[in-house]
């Protein structure tokens, strides 16, 4: 294959990796663990565009861009709420414990999702194929192939990059974002209520995780409740990568390790070691760069 | 306007306050002075919420507000510039000041107050895009106190502000201290080290040791004290 449409194609999925890898960057920002739930919380976004998808084409009619729309924004919504309740009920109340507990917590609140919505009462564990919410097209543009949803992930996404750029550069929330993450005392000096900003930022990453993981559906073969692990590690890996806690490092880790993975993929005898190619090129950034790529080590004056 | 009654403070298994009682009346500078440990900064950390004071009360203008968030603290006029500074290394000194400000609406006077702030510490004007954490001591030091200041406060509370900060530094800092109280009316709870400088622009002065207030008097009086010259003004 082109390596042009490598690339192209490794972007659409490094994109969907970058944008789960924020929500893990920005809860280690602020609270300084991995919150292992958040793969849980895409798949949870998947199978709310899932449910949803029927009954808004009943409303607005079948693979319209609008109703499209509308399921996107409302699992966003959804999993937002999943995400601030997951914070209040599981880890706010152990916030001055050790963090190994409240990283054991995370683990479990992790496995408590997925083998709950195994049950046959709630999703099921058999995979459901994913609804069409889009025409799909093939583009063909300087000699690349490309579906329009993966070019619509690819532009939705550096669109929602720039908007959390702008909301954590450019707003008062934003910035109180960056205090708390610095220092949270100090964060509270300032008359920030600490639990609200830990509160939003929960939900801001879970709404991305909502929206990569519909994105992550439309090209997937389907869903099951275990779907959201594998890109979950991908982008945990990613936002390790980039340096975790930094937020354009978690975006650079996400692309890269997409292209890494389809590039990798697209060689004869190497595809089946893709995972073990992103975790030794892990293992050799972080030998040389211990924060990762775009992290820097913190220096604080005394 | 700030009553201490009884306050007791402990972490996990030691008591740092043993019940101490203080008083700062309205538009003075009130110094607490101790060793190494006496308990200075626990104090402070009581009053604005940062830690959990196990008995006794904080009274604010007449109000209990013992035990509350610090963010409901600083909403009712108290700031903290905080031991070690504590300045957002990751945000730029203008940011920093933003903070400060956080909880006010008045947009419209926040240039004005920063104005103000660069005529106290003109330092600060020139580092104005540069992030905090690049800042040399000193000027972290005054951007602390720049940022408690762009609250609006109507009580100060400084720990150490000439902490790591070479002498002449520290007499400009000082200064700043003494003008802000005259010209804002704005109350100080000052902790110092060096107990000299501090009882020299203070009001009033208080001598912590471990955990108890062992005196108190007029700052004039208290550097007069034969005890207290011995064993906090060398000699
Ligand atoms: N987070 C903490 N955990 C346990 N003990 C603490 C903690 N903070 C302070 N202490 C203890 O409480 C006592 C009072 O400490 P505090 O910091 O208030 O002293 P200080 O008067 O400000 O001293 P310094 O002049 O060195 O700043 C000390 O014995 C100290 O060891
Ligand atoms: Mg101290």
């Amino acid at each position: 294959m082109h390596w042009l449409q490598q690339l192209t194609n490794g972007l659409a999925l490094g994109s969907i990796y970058a944008l789960i890898a924020l929500g893990y960057t920005m809860v280690y920002g602020v609270l300084r663990f991995i919150n292992f739930a958040h793969s849980d919380v895409l798949m949870l976004g998947a199978f709310s565009a899932f449910y949803l998808a029927p009954k808004m084409e009943a409303i607005f009619g079948p693979q319209s861009a609008i109703g499209a729309l509308v399921i996107i924004v409302l699992a966003a919504a959804i999993c937002a709420a999943i995400g601030i309740l997951i914070e209040l009920l599981a880890y706010r109340p152990l916030r001055k414990r050790p963090k190994l507990t409240v990283l054991i917590t995370a683990i479990g609140v992790s496995l408590f999702i997925e083998f709950t919505c195994q049950h046959g009462a709630v999703f099921g564990a058999a995979t459901k194929p994913f609804p069409k919410l889009l025409p799909t097209r093939e583009l063909h543009f300087a000699g690349i192939e490309m579906a329009s949803n993966d070019l619509l992930v690819l532009v939705l996404t550096a669109v929602l990059l720039v908007a959390m750029w702008f909301i954590v550069q450019r707003t008062k929330m934003g910035m109180a974002i960056r205090a708390v993450s610095f220092n949270e005392q100090a964060a509270s000096l300032m008359g920030v209520n600490v639990n609200r900003v830990i509160s939003f930022t929960f939900g801001l990453g879970s709404a991305l995780a909502a929206v990569a993981g519909i994105f992550y559906a439309m090209r997937a073969p389907g869903i099951e409740p275990l779907m959201g692990v594998q890109p979950g590690i991908r982008a945990f890996i990613a936002a390790v990568l980039g340096g975790i806690g930094n937020l354009p490092g978690a975006a650079l880790g996400g692309l890269l390790l997409g292209v890494l993975e389809t590039v990798a993929g697209g060689i004869p005898g190497v595809s089946n070691y893709r995972d073990g190619i992103a975790f030794a090129i892990l293992i050799l950034i972080l030998i040389f760069r211990p924060a990762g790529l775009l992290g820097k080590a913190m220096i604080e004056k005394v | 306007m700030l009553e201490l009654t009884d306050l007791t403070v402990g972490y996990g298994g030691i008591t740092a306050l043993h019940g101490i009682s203080l008083k700062v009346e309205q538009g003075t500078i009130v110094t607490l002075i101790g060793a190494n440990g006496a308990g200075k900064t626990t104090t402070l950390r009581a009053i604005s919420g940062l830690v959990w004071a196990k008995g006794g009360r904080v009274t604010f203008e007449g109000e209990d507000i013992t035990n509350q968030p610090p963010h409901k603290i600083v909403a009712r006029g108290i700031a903290h510039s905080p031991e070690g500074r504590m300045v957002f290394a990751n945000l730029t000194v203008h940011e920093n000041l933003q903070m400060g400000a956080y909880l006010r609406s008045d947009k419209a006077n926040f240039a004005k107050d920063l104005d103000f702030i660069f005529t106290i510490f003109p330092r600060l004007k020139e580092r104005l895009q540069q992030t905090a954490g690049t800042l040399s001591g000193g000027e972290q030091q005054m951007l602390a106190i720049g940022r408690a200041l762009m609250s609006k406060p109507k009580l100060l509370l400084l720990d150490e502000p000439s902490l790591g900060i070479a002498p002449l530094l520290t007499k400009t800092i000082f200064e700043q201290i003494v003008a802000i109280n005259r010209d804002l009316k704005l109350t100080v709870l000052l902790i110092e080290q060096n107990a000299n400088l501090a009882l020299e622009i203070s009001h009033y002065g208080y001598v912590l040791e471990t955990g108890r207030i062992i005196l108190q008097d007029a700052a004039a009086a208290l550097r007069a004290n034969p005890k207290v010259r011995e064993a906090y003004l060398g000699g």
